[in-house]
């Protein structure tokens, strides 16, 4: 947290005053399986980012390109409707490249996902 | 224009809500509410309120349509009993902590099991720790005000609480007597218009209603809401003396009746107060210094003042239509004695009275006051009158 307000200084009743600030809150740390796309598999449905209750789908030029995985919780929801099976969940545990990987984090650390990048790919 | 009518206390109730022609009604029937969402529901059929009356399929949905409806800044009132209350519960608390200005009124009745049907404070003492501002009607007259009286003082901004009158069921809600109303235009000024902070409505304003609030800030959120009931007070009070020079009829936190010079005084709130006061008329006829305290706010709890009150008295009865289940005794009692703690002298002893509707005659309110003359009772735990043994 970074400025803690007095009861004084802040609206009543918990409201919050403000749109989006949902994605000020970093919640992929809450994740134990980690969902990963084959995009030689995937057929760009889109499915995938219509059902994401997190909207941690990224998608550009109407593609799906991956994961922003500061804020996905790792629910499967993706990969159950994926049409073709291009998604599987695996442990967080074994994910490559480490539970820091692409906004994931342990110890207090918080990382933005990159721009783009996503965390798909192949998996190995 | 004031007119006088034979009501019952669910009528007067729901005369008042006509009066009030709240946004948003959502309500589920239970007795003894029953007649009052019967006679409202019936203003809605004939089109005589403007209101959205949601007919839901449990009071947990009546206490959770009522919570949204008031988040999207119109105004709300439900009303409920005894297990319809238990039902709300989660909600109720709900309902104060997004500071909600819904009222509801609670027909008072015996909180099962075994299952009755009949009047105790059981319900409403059960929630008053709820965050729910909470005023207690003595007949229908009162029930008609302060239906009124808790609009104003839910909506005020000082506040922003819920409010929840309550009246004795049957006794009350059943019973005809003369109620005073003031005129249709009258009622609406005095209640004025909803001026919701927020509503969820507002596309330009979003606002979000309910998120996590976790160690960081609940702790300050209650601190707002201790607050906001402390300023109730005050606004109680305003509001009181406000509907009192439009009518005629004052109200403040509670009704002190010949208890100036009294040496021996009873405590109660709701119809018990009637009786109580007949009595003590007749026993200050034969002589003897004795006076009622009739509490009508009992959340937020008008401590200082009532230890101005009635800290003289050389012995008070606090009668409880509740049992705590403490091992001590009902639920007022701890909070007078809390409250004298530092006044000093009387002797307080509790009773617990009139549980799943058992009837306090003269009699058993002359046995208190013997009691207390006498020096009979017991101040280690509470006298359970009119049990038998
Ligand atoms: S649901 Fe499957 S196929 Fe469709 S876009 Fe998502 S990953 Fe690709
Ligand atoms: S696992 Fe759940 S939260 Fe994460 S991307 Fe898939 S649907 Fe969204």
């Amino acid at each position: 947290m970074a400025e803690e307000r007095g009861w004084r200084e802040i609206p009543i009743g918990g409201l919050i005053l403000e749109a989006g600030n949902a994605e000020r809150y970093v919640t992929g740390g809450w994740r134990t399986y980690r969902p990963q796309v084959d995009k030689d598999v995937c057929i760009d449905c889109l499915q995938c980012w219509l059902l994401c209750p997190d909207m941690c789908i990224n998608v550009e030029d109407g593609r799906m390109t991956g994961y922003d995985y500061a804020h996905c919780k790792g629910c499967g929801i993706c990969e159950r409707i994926c049409p073709v099976h291009a998604i599987r969940m695996i442990l967080e545990s074994e994910a490559p490249g480490g539970a820091d990987e692409g906004g994931c984090w342990r110890s207090g650390k918080k990382r933005a996902p990159k721009k783009g990048a996503g965390g798909g790919g192949r998996t190995a | 224009m004031k007119r006088t009518l034979a009501l019952t206390g669910n009528e007067s109730a729901a005369e008042a809500m006509r009066q009030i022609n709240p946004d948003v009604v959502a309500a589920y029937p239970i007795t003894p509410q029953t007649e009052l969402m019967h006679a409202f529901t019936q203003l809605v059929a004939d089109g005589a309120v403007k209101t959205e009356m949601i007919l839901v399929e449990s009071e947990h949905s009546a206490m959770s349509a009522c919570v949204g409806a008031a988040a999207a800044g119109v105004r709300v009132m439900t009303a409920t009993s005894a297990n319809g209350l238990a039902l709300m519960w989660e909600i109720v608390y709900i309902a104060a902590s997004l500071r909600l200005p819904l009222v509801m009124a609670v027909v008072n009745r015996a909180l099962s099991g075994p299952i009755n049907i009949h009047c105790d404070h059981s319900d409403s003492m059960g929630c008053r720790d709820s965050g729910w501002i909470q005023l207690y009607g003595e007949n229908p007259q009162e029930v008609y005000d302060n239906m009124l009286q808790a609009v104003r003082i839910a909506e005020h901004p000082d506040v922003l609480l819920p409010v929840m009158p309550t009246y004795d069921g049957f006794i009350i809600s059943h019973t005809l007597e003369r109620v005073d109303v003031i005129g249709d235009d009258e009622a609406s000024a005095f209640v004025g218009e909803p001026k919701p902070r927020f509503s969820l409505l507002d596309i330009d304003r979003p606002v979000t209603y309910g998120p996590l609030d976790l160690q960081d800030y609940y702790f300050e959120h209650k601190k707002q809401q201790a607050e906001a009931m402390k300023r109730a007070k005050e606004v109680v009070r305003e509001v009181g003396e406000e509907y009192g020079a439009r009518t005629g009829r004052a109200y403040g936190f509670f009704d002190a009746y010949r208890t100036e010079d009294a040496e021996q005084i009873i405590l109660c709130l709701g119809s018990a107060a009637g009786t109580a006061k007949a009595v003590a008329d007749e026993l200050r006829d034969g002589g003897r210094k004795v006076g009622v305290l009739k509490l009508r706010m009992f959340r937020p709890f008008p401590a200082e003042e009532l230890a101005r009150a009635i800290g003289h008295a050389r012995s008070i009865a606090v009668l409880d239509r509740a049992e705590g289940f403490n091992g001590v005794g009902g639920p007022v009692c701890p909070e007078v004695k809390a409250a004298l703690y530092k006044a000093g002298g009387a002797d307080v002893f509790n009773y617990v009275y009139g549980l799943g509707g058992r009837d306090l005659g003269p009699d058993l309110i002359r046995s208190v006051f013997d009691d207390l003359e006498a020096g009979r009772a017991d101040p280690r735990e509470a006298i359970h009158l009119g049990v038998r043994s």
